[in-house]
């Protein structure tokens, strides 16, 4: 489904990304782990295509397109989703428009129909019990005066409607309680399926105890310098990060 | 300037009150001329495609062509259909190129506790003594432009509200221009709010024509004591047009004015709300939008006199500006050194689309009480990229997410509009205006 070479991406200057290669498939859930600074969320925002960073080499296939070519409303319409480690607030527009803006671009993209109105809101009732929130949420403003876990929640929740074949999740662990995280986690396992991929980005290891991974990936320097099978993340949460910092990066990119 | 004073002598004869209170206006318009850059209150906004250009008396029943020997075979109900918000309990009143017709309007229901009519039937039968009120509250000496409204007086609307009347429906009043040639007309209403009366009024500034007609229009509004007026006046006028509104208001003690202005029309559109709070109490709120693309210049001055004590004045300007329009806003907040407990809020913000658009914002505060909490603020800014990039992960696109923005900019003074049909409408005019207009 993805496939990334030798990617290097920055801001400005400022290289983050230097020399990230990864794939993955459909049905598969990929942890993306590393210290503060080592380009984890860059990659993230890359793989969205925030305009914000600029790729300066390499390849990115999704679904044996450019990925790198495509607008990021084009990225989502084609089923990538990220949801943002800070969801940006949007005080004057309520979830319910957003959503559904986004829900029928989605499939105006796609040669279909707009929904009926009363056909998503069935829909939005539905995922909304899925995060444990509450339909009064969908008049409120996008954001507006959330708090952080709301605001994850809201996340997992666009991600419940627009149900994309690659989600990426940034951080969404952090800040959350541990209810909070067993809400998020449920979510995303109930999307999962032989179709979809997830890749979970992550500082801490205990939102994988509820998301189960089958590869972890450690990225330091902008490079992945570890990619093991689920054990990996408990093997760094005892150990911490350090002994792969003085990891040759070298050889772990190429794998 | 001598066409002016031409029609002015061509203005067929009125009672003696009138005659000299527009011989006064003319008088005092040809002495200040029209106002030029130098002058304070115009510094952001020429007035010379005004001066320069030979605006004539519009056409009217009087002077017109019309079968009818009615304005209103010139203007269809058809025609204004869209601008009367779908609304068929709302009492409407039409004037057509600055005269009232009687065939568009429909108020039968508005009641017998307030008076409804034309200000030239007023004036003709005397009934409602409207020279009680006319000229005595929006000031001419240093306002060019009211000068000239009041040099031809004769018609627009007259509304007084008896005492303790309350109507429920909103009164409309819908000044169309009919816009053949370079014309001129110069609607003059007067409203009176007797104590504890309450009412909706809605000014709806429009046009059949897309042509360079000029509207300058005054408005004046009495409210007595613990009188409460919703005032939206709509300027939506052809955008090759010229427009200069006042609307100047006076408030008894613990009056209510909640005045809303939305400006989308006119090549060069000049709105300006001055109220005085002169009794104790009396409460203000005036909050407005302004939309500008291709070359517009939409200008807004607001004055706020706090003459008395423990007066709230609230005021939320907003302004969108596209292409290589120019919007301006100048607020003023003047409190008198009696007006001790004055708490005023102001503030302007501005939304820059384009590159070439431009804002010149300007409140303005003078305080001589030392007792008082007034604030004020004013931001110029760009659409937020973070915001942008958010709507275009959900698939969104740049053209719809930056409507989308440029509506949430806009949502909170919009919600303040408290007849649901126009804010609804309003909510699609600021939806459907910058559609579509994104550069690729």
């Amino acid at each position: 489904m993805l496939e990334i070479n030798d990617l290097h991406a920055g801001i400005g200057d400022r290289e983050i990304l230097r020399g990230i290669t990864l794939r993955v498939k459909a049905g598969e859930v990929h942890a993306v782990m590393g210290p503060n600074g080592s380009g984890k969320s860059t990659l993230a925002q890359v793989l969205a295509g925030n305009p914000s960073y600029q790729v300066t080499q390499g390849t990115v296939t999704y679904n044996g397109q450019n990925l790198l070519e495509m607008d990021p409303e084009v990225r989502a319409q084609n089923g990538i989703f990220l949801a943002f480690q800070y969801p940006v607030e949007i005080p004057g527009v309520s979830i319910a428009y957003f959503l559904r803006s986004a829900y029928n671009e989605i499939r105006k993209a796609k040669g279909m129909e707009e929904i009926d109105p009363l056909e998503f809101l069935d829909l939005v009732e539905e995922k909304l019990k899925l995060v444990d929130m509450d339909q009064s949420m969908l008049s409120r403003s996008v954001n507006a005066g959330f708090s952080g876990g709301e605001k994850k929640r809201n996340e997992i929740f666009q991600m419940a409607v627009l149900s994309p074949r690659l989600a990426i999740l940034d951080e969404t662990d952090s800040g959350l309680d541990i209810d909070a995280l067993r809400i998020v986690a449920q979510g995303v396992n109930t999307l999962r399926s032989p179709e979809n991929a997830t890749i979970v980005v992550t500082h801490y290891q205990r939102l994988l105890n509820y998301i189960i991974p089958d590869f972890v990936h450690v990225i330091a320097n902008g490079r992945i310098v570890k990619s093991g099978g689920k054990e990996l993340a408990l093997e760094l949460e005892e150990k911490g990060y350090d002994w792969l910092q003085n990891v040759d990066a070298g050889a772990g990119a190429v794998a | 300037m001598a066409a002016y004073r031409a029609d002015f002598e061509r203005q067929p004869v009125a009672p003696d009150w009138l005659q000299s209170l527009r011989a006064k206006g003319m008088a005092r318009f040809e002495a200040l001329g029209f106002p030029t850059m130098k002058n304070e209150d115009w510094h952001f906004t020429s007035v010379a495609p005004i001066a320069e250009r030979i605006f004539r008396a519009a056409m009217t029943s009087k002077t017109g062509v019309s079968s009818e020997g009615s304005t209103a075979g010139m203007v269809a109900g058809a025609d204004l259909k869209r601008f009367t918000f779908d609304q068929p309990t709302w009492h409407t009143l039409v004037f057509v190129n600055g005269e009232f017709s009687e065939d568009l309007s429909s108020y039968a229901g508005v009641g017998n506790k307030i008076r409804v009519s034309s200000l030239a039937k007023a004036i003709r039968s005397g009934v409602g003594r409207p020279e009680r009120h006319l000229g005595k509250i929006a000031g001419f000496d240093n306002h060019a432009f009211t000068a000239l409204n009041t040099a031809f007086i004769r018609d627009g609307a007259f509304i007084e509200l008896q005492a303790d009347t309350v109507i429920d429906a909103p009164i409309h009043l819908i000044f169309v221009s009919e816009g053949r040639g370079e014309s001129i007309s110069h609607p003059r209403n007067l409203i009176v709010a007797a104590r504890n009366s309450r009412a909706s009024i809605i000014e709806s500034y429009i046009c059949v024509r897309d042509t360079p007609y000029f509207t300058n229009a005054v408005t004046e509004i009495s409210l007595g004591e613990g009188a409460r007026l919703d005032h939206y006046k709509l300027q939506r006028e052809s955008e090759k047009s010229f427009h200069v509104g006042t609307t100047q208001i006076r408030q008894a003690r613990d009056s209510q004015l909640h005045s809303f202005s939305f400006a989308v029309g006119g090549l060069l559109a000049r709105t300006n709300i001055y109220t005085c709070l002169e009794g104790d109490g009396a409460t203000c709120t005036l909050n407005g939008l302004y939309l500008a693309d291709g070359v517009q210049h939409i200008d807004n001055q607001t004055s706020i006199e706090h003459i008395a004590a423990n007066c709230p004045s609230h005021e939320v300007y907003k302004g969108v500006l596209d292409g290589r329009s120019h919007g301006v806003f100048n607020g003023k907040v003047y409190v008198h050194p009696e007006a001790q407990k004055t708490d005023g809020k102001q503030s302007n913000n501005n939304l820059l689309l384009s590159p070439t658009a431009r804002v010149d914002t300007k409140p303005q505060l003078e305080i001589f009480a030392d007792d008082v909490k007034c604030t004020h603020g004013a931001t110029v800014g760009r659409l937020d990229e973070m915001a942008m990039f958010y709507l275009n992960s959900r698939g969104i696109g740049p053209e719809t997410a930056r409507t989308l923005l440029t509506y949430a900019f806009a949502a909170d003074v919009l919600e303040t509009i408290e007849l649901e049909a126009m804010k609804t409408e309003l909510e699609k005019m600021v939806l459907a205006r910058f559609a579509g207009t994104a550069a690729a």
